[in-house]
């Protein structure tokens, strides 16, 4: 099982670095629509890796009812990668509507 | 094409909704229908329930017949197309991973860049897709926003896309290969 908790970790690890880079990159992009690009899919990579990892860790001693609970964690994931980019178009479309310019090179950061 | 582009972030929306692309002769209900429907519906349910006594199925068939008796003339899968579908999207999942993972991956390089706002350039791009159905559509735009780089801004019903890209290299690819793959997955090529 030793090569199972290297994989579990090796995913978890590789999740977590993918939501840091999530929150650093809406604090450092320069206006709305920019941030959105790390706030809406970097924390959908870096919580499918995650949850893939919970699913295998949870198949540590298998038995159908932690079958059943990995693919309920599966299905997290498929809503989340249903869910993340119409959301993400969501709220694109929202600024729009209200009319913010988007911020283009050589401009001061908002 | 000839289509008038409009300038602008800021322009209406295209509000006409999409022309009932729905409306074809209507499909007959036929039995096959109900069938399908109930049997994806209890196979959430015994995943999502997790018993298998006989008291808990017993309440999952009936639950899920009476909602595949009132829902199937919504969802109207067939055997025949949800099996095509499937054969179609196993080969494209790998691949819109694989996409994922490469842009992701470039975005958190941009990311943590000492001289992030060099690198980056915002820009809106525009094109007009080839796709047409409604679900085709959908699922392009789903995918554009689903590999960083890019955010769908807006589609209309007749394919105009307006994408916003992060910088040269991420718009540039649009619409490209992914485009393809939509077509060929749902049989519009």
């Amino acid at each position: 099982m030793d090569i199972m908790n290297i994989i579990v970790c090796v995913l978890l690890f590789s999740g977590l670095f993918f939501l840091t880079g999530g929150a650093v990159g809406i604090l450092r992009f320069p206006d709305f629509y920019s941030r959105l690009h790390p706030a809406g899919k970097l924390d959908t990579l870096g919580s499918f890796l995650a949850m893939t990892a919970f699913a295998l860790f949870n198949l540590h001693h298998f038995s159908l009812g932690a079958l059943l609970t990995s693919l309920k964690i599966l299905l997290i994931v498929v809503f989340i990668f249903l869910a993340s980019p119409t959301a993400t178009h969501g709220i694109v479309d929202a600024g729009v509507r209200a009319g913010l310019a988007p911020w283009t090179k050589g401009e001061k950061r908002r | 094409m000839g289509k008038q582009e409009e300038e602008g972030l800021g322009s209406k929306h295209n509000t006409s909704k999409a022309e009932n692309s729905d409306q074809g002769p209507r499909r007959r209900k036929n039995f096959g229908h109900y069938v399908v429907t109930f049997f994806i519906m209890f196979g959430v349910w015994v995943v999502l329930s997790g018993k298998f006594d006989p008291f808990h199925l017993s309440l999952g068939v009936i639950s899920c017949a009476i909602v595949a008796y009132l829902s199937a003339d919504l969802l109207r899968p067939s055997i025949r197309g949800l099996l095509i579908l499937l054969v179609r999207w196993i080969p494209y999942l790998p691949w819109l991973m694989k996409e994922i993972f490469k842009a992701n991956l470039h975005v958190t390089y941009l990311v943590f860049h000492p001289r992030m706002m060099d690198l980056i350039d915002p820009k809106i791009v525009k094109f007009q897709s080839k796709l047409e159905g409604d679900l085709a559509l959908v699922t392009f735009a789903n995918s554009i926003t689903l590999t960083p780089g890019t955010i769908t801004v807006n589609v209309s019903p007749d394919g105009d896309f307006k994408v916003h890209a992060i910088d040269k290299a991420s718009g540039e690819p649009l619409p490209g290969e992914m485009e393809a793959r939509i077509a060929r997955v749902l049989g519009e090529d």
